[in-house]
């Protein structure tokens, strides 16, 4: 119930996004542990590792090469010991038709990559109380959508 | 005769730990010496196996008291949201004081410190969450949602729902639909 330390992994090709998201999380009120990879094909790797220390909330860049964050998405889903964890998709689309496909394949947070640093932390930290306010209340995530 | 033994303390404590835990069937993760984490809530009845589990060997579950009171104020939220068809007509600040026996502003200060978000916060999350589950059963017009929930109009219910998930009611109802068509086709 009280404040804990959160796990967070994010998926993201680009160097300065993974950067400039770290510098982020390091700087709102929320206390975290940040785990990165650099496409979807490491992502899956790190999740389905007989040990996966498995996050609190995955940051899923949609564009990367290898496998991208839609494919991974579909995979998380349709797989049992993952399915209950919380997917924010970190996109610079912010097309309708994306937004709501994503959520139909089971997204929970939908965040499009803000340019300016005040802004991402805001998002993020909106993104994490969301998430918190689900996990204590024990709420089926089902329903749990966000767009921000 | 005598042998002599030798043992890892912190080895020992976290074979016990293990023991006990894996019988709540409950995944889990032991962090560090002191903290352990669940992936679910316990229930009341498997926190108190739990102690007595452990208090055969000396371990105590350290009882908060401030954790326990967010942990009431939390169930009276969700208690006064869910509960009845129709939100009880009262000030939220003036239920939780009555209910909990401390003053509202204690109340409120104390949620703040500990948790991630304020009691407003949570009331309108718990309220939106309610709203969303009368969106998807369809059997409810947002008129009377609006009403059950104890909005003053459509519209504050509307700009609450999208201020708080960024979907209007209407977007949510047809994304909820389709997720679930897809996954029944699956």
């Amino acid at each position: 119930m009280s404040n804990k330390l959160l796990r967070i992994l994010l998926a993201d090709d680009d160097e300065d996004d993974r950067l400039f998201f770290k510098e982020a999380l390091e700087a709102i009120k929320i206390k975290t542990i940040v785990t990165t990879v650099n496409d979807g094909i490491e992502l899956m790797e790190y999740l389905l590792l007989p040990n996966a220390l498995l996050p609190d909330v995955i940051f899923l860049d949609l564009n990367m090469p290898r496998k991208d964050g839609m494919q991974c998405l579909e995979e998380i889903r349709n797989n049992d010991a993952l399915k209950e964890l919380t997917v924010a998709i970190y996109s610079t689309s912010g097309a309708e038709r994306d937004i709501e496909e994503t959520f139909i394949k089971g997204a929970n947070v939908y965040i499009k990559k803000p340019n300016d640093f005040s802004a991402l932390k805001k998002v993020v930290e909106d993104a994490l109380k969301i998430n918190w306010q689900y996990h204590i209340s024990g709420t089926n995530k089902d329903s749990f959508m966000l767009s921000i | 005769m005598n042998i002599l033994i030798k043992y890892d303390i912190s080895l020992t404590c976290k074979a016990i730990l293990q023991e006990q835990l894996q019988k709540l069937d409950i995944g889990y993760s032991i962090i560090g010496l002191n903290e352990i984490e669940f992936t679910k809530l316990l229930s009341t009845e498997q926190l108190e196996q739990l102690k007595s589990n452990f208090e055969k060997y000396g371990i105590e579950i350290i009882d908060n008291q401030k954790a326990a009171l967010v942990q009431k104020i939390r169930d009276t939220i969700i208690e006064m949201v869910w509960k009845d068809d129709v939100l009880p007509n009262v000030t939220t600040s003036a239920y939780l004081a009555e209910k909990l026996n401390h003053s509202y502003g204690y109340l409120s200060n104390l949620f703040s410190e500990i948790t991630y978000t304020t009691i407003e916060n949570f009331i309108i999350f718990q309220k939106i969450e309610r709203a969303k589950q009368m969106t998807i059963s369809e059997n409810f017009t947002l008129t009377e949602i609006s009403y059950q929930l104890n909005y003053s109009s459509v519209a504050h219910l509307s700009n609450q729902f999208k201020k708080t998930t960024g979907l209007t009611p209407s977007a949510f109802q047809r994304i909820i639909k389709k997720k679930r068509e897809n996954r029944a086709a699956l």
